[in-house]
Formats: C-alpha cells, structure tokens, sequence
C-alpha cells in the first residue's frame, strides 16, 4: 500500500511495532539471522570446515559452545556460517512458488471458463504427486545442488498457493467494486492488478510464512537425501541430518540445528500472521 | 417538482437506443429479457427508469457500458452515443467511454467500494486510469470532488477506508467517484434503495444538483415512482422487457396513458388520503412465457379485443414534438386516473 505511505511518515513503523510485540521480537530474531550471515566470519569462533580431531561427537565444553560433530567440526560455527545458506534456501523455494502459483491462480479464477480447466487440472497433477517424489525428479531433472533443489520444492510448493489464490480469486471477482472498477473504465489488467490482487493477498501471506517453514525443513530432507547442499559447506538442514545418523550417540548434537530451525520457522509465522492482520484494513485500529 | 418542457427533437440527443433486445442465453433455452427498447436521452436531462422487478431496467443500464456477461448475453439494437455505437465498437473505445463519458452508481454502495483502499484513492481511480495525472493532483481532485459531493472535512476523509463511512456516506464517495471525470451521462442503478429514508432525500437532491450544476445527463433506474417524481424530468416506464410509456413526469403523473402506469401510480401509498385498502395490480410480471400482444393484457382491467394483436409504441403527443409515447392501442378511449390533479 504505497499508496498510503506516502501521506504518513515513516514513525508508523515504530508505532507499529510498539503495539506487536510478537512481530518485533520475530523481526528481531530475523534480523539477528542477517547480521550472523553477514558477519559469519567474524564471529564464528571457527572455520565451517575446521576439524578438532581431538574432539569428535564432543558434548557442549568450553573450547566448543554447542559440541562438535562426528568429524570434530564445531557445531556453533557452523551453525552460524549455513544460515545464510538456510535463508537463502528458503526465500528461494517460496519466492519460485510465489512466482508461479501467484500469477497462475489469478488467471484462472478472474478469466475462468477453459483457462481454469485446464490450469486447474495441470494443479491437480502436480498434488497428485507425492512431494518428495517430485522434488526429487524435478532436482534431478535440473540438477544437484542447492539452488536447483530448492527451485524443485519452489515447483512443489506452487500448487498449494495456485490454489488458494484460484479459490479466492473466485469470490473477490464477483465483487462489486470490481464490477464498479470496470464502470470507471478500467481494464481486466489494472482491474487484477489493483482490485483483485490486493483482496486476495491476505491468506497468500499467512500460507508464505507456514511455506517458509516447510521449505526449512524441505532442505533439510533434500540435503538429507544428497540432492541439496553438498558437503562439507554447511546449512541446517544437513546438519539436522548427519546429526541423525548419530542420535544414539550423542543426541545433544540435534538441538541446535533443531532449535534453530524451529526459532526461524516460528518468527517468519508470527511475522506473518502480523502482517496479515495489519494489511486488512477493517482490523486496523482495534 | 419543476416545471419542465421536452427537449425538442431536432437537438441531437446525447444518447440515443434503437430496437435494445437484449435475450440471455440459459438451461431452459434463450430468454429475451428487453425486446425493441428505444429511448433517447438529452444533454442535461434526468430520465427516470421505472418497472417492477424484472422487467428489464437494470439490464438495459448494464447493457449501455456494456457490462453484461458476453458468454451468455446477445445484444441486438443499436446504442448511440456521441457518434459512435456502444453495442459493438472496440473493447478499447468502450474503455474509454466506461468512467470518462458514462458514469455508473450502483445500489448497494456497502459493497461497491473496495475494502482495501481508502476513499480517495477510489475516487481518484477513474480520474487515473484515462490520464495521467500526480498522485498529488489526483489526492487533490478527490478532496475537491469530496467536498462538491457534501462531505465535512474532506482532507481528512480522504484517507479513510470505507469501513469508517455510513451508507448514506458511501454513496455520496461512489457519486463523486463516478463524476470525477466529468460524464456527460451518470447511470445510477437503484441508488437510494439501501439508505435511509432522510438520507435517500439527501442523496437525491445531490444527483438533481449535481446534474443540473454539471448539465450532466441522469439515467435514474428505480421501482420507486416517489423517486423520479422527485428528480427526474421524464420518465419511462417498462413492463415485461417493453417501453410502455414515455412521457414528462408531470404529465405521466397527473394523466397516465398506460393501465399498468396509472396502476403503479395508484398504488403508491398516500399519506393524507384515508383509502381502506391500497390499490395493487393484480398478477406478476411474466417472465418466460410472455402473452402475445400486449404483454399487460393479462392483467389489465381495460382489456378487451383487439388487445391480443402487437402493440406497438404509439405517438401520443397532444401537441405534436412533446414526445409522448404509449404501447396502449386504446390510450385515447380509456381514461386513467394519475396521482397529481
């Protein structure tokens, strides 16, 4: 809403978050993320690839904050050097949903008719899919690696918004400002783009931030599986998943890649569900 | 109500319809909603459209911006309007003529406003997309149609969203949105149906004002012959998918030449009268099985023979160009009770 931010100034963020101290706490947590990213080599205490071999599958001690893993890498840092890579990951998996199921769930609820057949049933294949089998044909199709794997869960992911968008796009149509809108001569474009888009986008946000979560643990799978991040670099979810084969062992090895995750997945929800109250302007100023 | 004189027929009206038949297509086989509409509107006049339920009115508004479903409507006839024939020029020119030449307001303005952005940016919206124009001047024009339309404080209104505004509020922001780039004709289909009586009043004064200041033409679909009695310099009537009368309001009032318009004129309730029982018109409006001939026939208590041939919109002016018309053949043997003496 450009639009509006225009006429206020820019305290109204401050306000904002002033009065959601849910979603300052989630966009503290994320920012911390970013300066970790950013800063990773700096405050690691280590090298992500570094290996202590005195100390392999070590319980948190003073030399390694969070322990080590089986091949005596500490765990903290690299905790801290995969979590651009988890971001990374993420925003990207839902950015290629978003990018695809938006745009394509738009035009089958507004144009309707043969355009909605045929893009519905084209979705009703892709959910007929068991997912992790289609991640994996659709990564093997583009190839291993972090980017291509996280593309294919993007592929994955699409038809869930495709056909949230499709559903609401249905009942927003029928409006009559929409109708109203095309009395003020606008065209089917500006109509979608002005009218439609916006009082569809709220439950688009809220099933973004519950992807965003998924697509974390999307990764983690993939990785788990060798089609995502390849070793040594680290990101969360592999770690999750090495630390897995070595459970009985030392189980503590799991919680921080866990927690982490689990911290991440939980402030983007929270933000999320923010957002979406705010955006929605006859909740405003309760 | 103000003494009016019909517009002469040599002026070339603003809009002028020509045989409007409008049939949709359904499960149960084609329905032809209006058959042979034809009405011109002057520069500056304020037509009301009167009819029960279902007989065509709203349809024949849509029709002129052409805003009925193409899957499943055929329109026939011609719409002309400033040279050129709505019914079938390009999709481009009928964008241009939808906001900028031909406003619409609809009944329900609870609905009509999107939710999501504020009423300013609503108003300014026709205004930007025929031109291009600063979203400081658009901000601008919208406080100043705001204000033309009778809303206190419209610097501060303009940022609110319609949640935040009355009905009576709502349709005033609809009219200023619908006038902001000066139309030479506004269709209002129902507009006061959803408000309140004192603010209906309201809400029609503003129309007749705002039409007259402007000479902005007024195309007032309504049940409510109260209504265009009020704003409306002519009136038409239409039964069953058919113009059935056309003629100035103070004439159709006081002398009706149509049975089912003098019917309709009866059974308006009156205040000072002291009448046991309203008078109403027996039966409902066909709807799929329409009599031949005259379509009121069948509830008409002046029927006789010969009303089961065609009917045909007659001239029925007492002096010739006043532009009365019936589709009553017995008009002149039938004398008719209105409302105003």
């Amino acid at each position: 809403m450009s639009d509006v931010s225009i006429q206020r100034p820019p305290h109204v963020i401050r306000r904002w978050l002033a009065s959601h101290i849910a979603a300052t706490i989630a966009l503290l947590v994320l920012t911390f993320l970013v300066v970790l990213a950013v800063a990773a080599p700096v405050i690691a205490p280590y090298a992500p690839t570094a290996q202590d071999a005195n100390n392999m599958l070590s319980p948190p001690t003073n030399l390694h904050w969070l322990g080590t893993d089986d091949l005596g890498r500490d765990i903290l840092s690299r905790l801290i050097y995969g979590a651009p890579t988890t971001v990374y990951a993420c925003l990207l998996a839902v950015g290629v949903a978003l990018l695809i199921g938006l745009p394509v769930g738009l035009i089958a609820g507004f144009f309707g008719g043969k355009v909605d057949a045929v893009i519905s049933r084209v979705i009703d294949t892709f959910l007929a899919f068991p997912a992790i089998v289609l991640a994996i044909a659709v990564t093997s199709a583009l190839g291993i690696g972090l980017t291509n794997s996280m593309i294919s869960v993007g592929i994955v992911f699409f038809p869930q918004l495709a056909r949230l968008v499709r559903a609401r796009t249905l009942i927003v149509r029928q409006d009559l400002y929409v109708e109203a809108a095309r009395c003020f001569g606008a065209s089917s474009l500006h109509i979608l783009w002005r009218h439609v888009l916006p009082n569809t986008i709220q439950p688009v946000i809220v099933q973004v931030t519950l992807l965003l979560g998924t697509a974390l643990l999307a990764e983690a799978s993939l990785s788990f599986l060798g089609l995502g991040i390849q070793p040594p670099n680290p990101s969360w979810g592999a770690m999750l998943a090495r630390a897995y084969q070595y459970m009985e062992i030392a189980p503590e090895q799991m919680y921080s890649p866990g927690l982490a995750i689990l911290i991440t997945a939980l402030a983007f929800n929270t933000l999320g569900e923010s957002l979406r109250v705010s955006l929605d302007p006859t909740s405003r100023g309760r | 109500m103000d003494a009016m004189t019909a517009p002469a027929p040599s002026d070339t009206p603003l809009l002028s319809i020509r045989g409007l038949g409008i049939r949709f297509r359904t499960a149960q086989g084609d329905w032809q909603a209006t058959r042979d509409v034809s009405f011109d509107i002057a520069r500056g006049e304020r037509l009301g459209i009167v009819g029960e339920s279902g007989c065509g009115k709203t349809i024949t508004g849509l029709s002129m911006l052409r805003l009925l479903p193409p899957r499943v409507a055929t329109v026939e006839g011609t719409i002309g309007f400033e040279g050129k024939n709505l019914v079938d020029c390009a999709a481009r020119d009928m964008r241009r003529v939808r906001g900028r030449r031909i406003g619409m307001i609809f009944q329900e303005p609870m609905s009509a406003l999107d939710p999501v952005f504020t009423v300013g940016d609503q108003i300014a919206e026709s205004l930007r997309v025929h031109q291009t124009i600063s979203k400081a001047d658009a901000r601008a024009r919208a406080i100043e149609m705001l204000k033309r339309v009778g809303i206190a404080s419209p610097e501060r209104r303009v940022d609110d969203f319609p949640h935040q505004l009355s009905g009576g509020m709502r349709q005033r922001v609809m009219i200023a949105a619908a006038l902001i780039c000066q139309p030479q004709l506004l269709i209002a289909d129902e507009p006061t149906t959803a408000l309140d009586v004192t603010v209906q009043a309201q809400i029609l004064d503003l129309l007749r004002e705002l039409s007259a200041s402007s000479d902005t033409a007024l195309m007032l679909i309504t049940h409510d012959i109260g209504v265009v009695a009020e704003s409306c310099t002519r009136m038409l009537t239409m039964y069953a998918g058919e113009v059935i009368e056309d003629a100035p309001v103070d004439d159709a009032l006081r002398r009706p030449l149509h049975p089912y318009t003098s019917g309709l004129l009866r059974s308006l309730p009156h205040l000072s009268e002291r009448r046991s029982k309203l008078p109403s018109i027996p039966g409902r409006v066909p709807t799929l099985n329409m009599p031949t001939g005259c379509r009121f026939q069948p509830r008409c208590s002046h029927a006789t023979q010969g009303c089961e041939r065609p009917q045909a919109l007659l001239d029925a002016g007492d002096r010739p160009g006043s532009g009365r018309r019936v589709r009553c053949w017995r008009f002149r043997d039938i004398d008719l009770p209105g409302v105003v003496h």
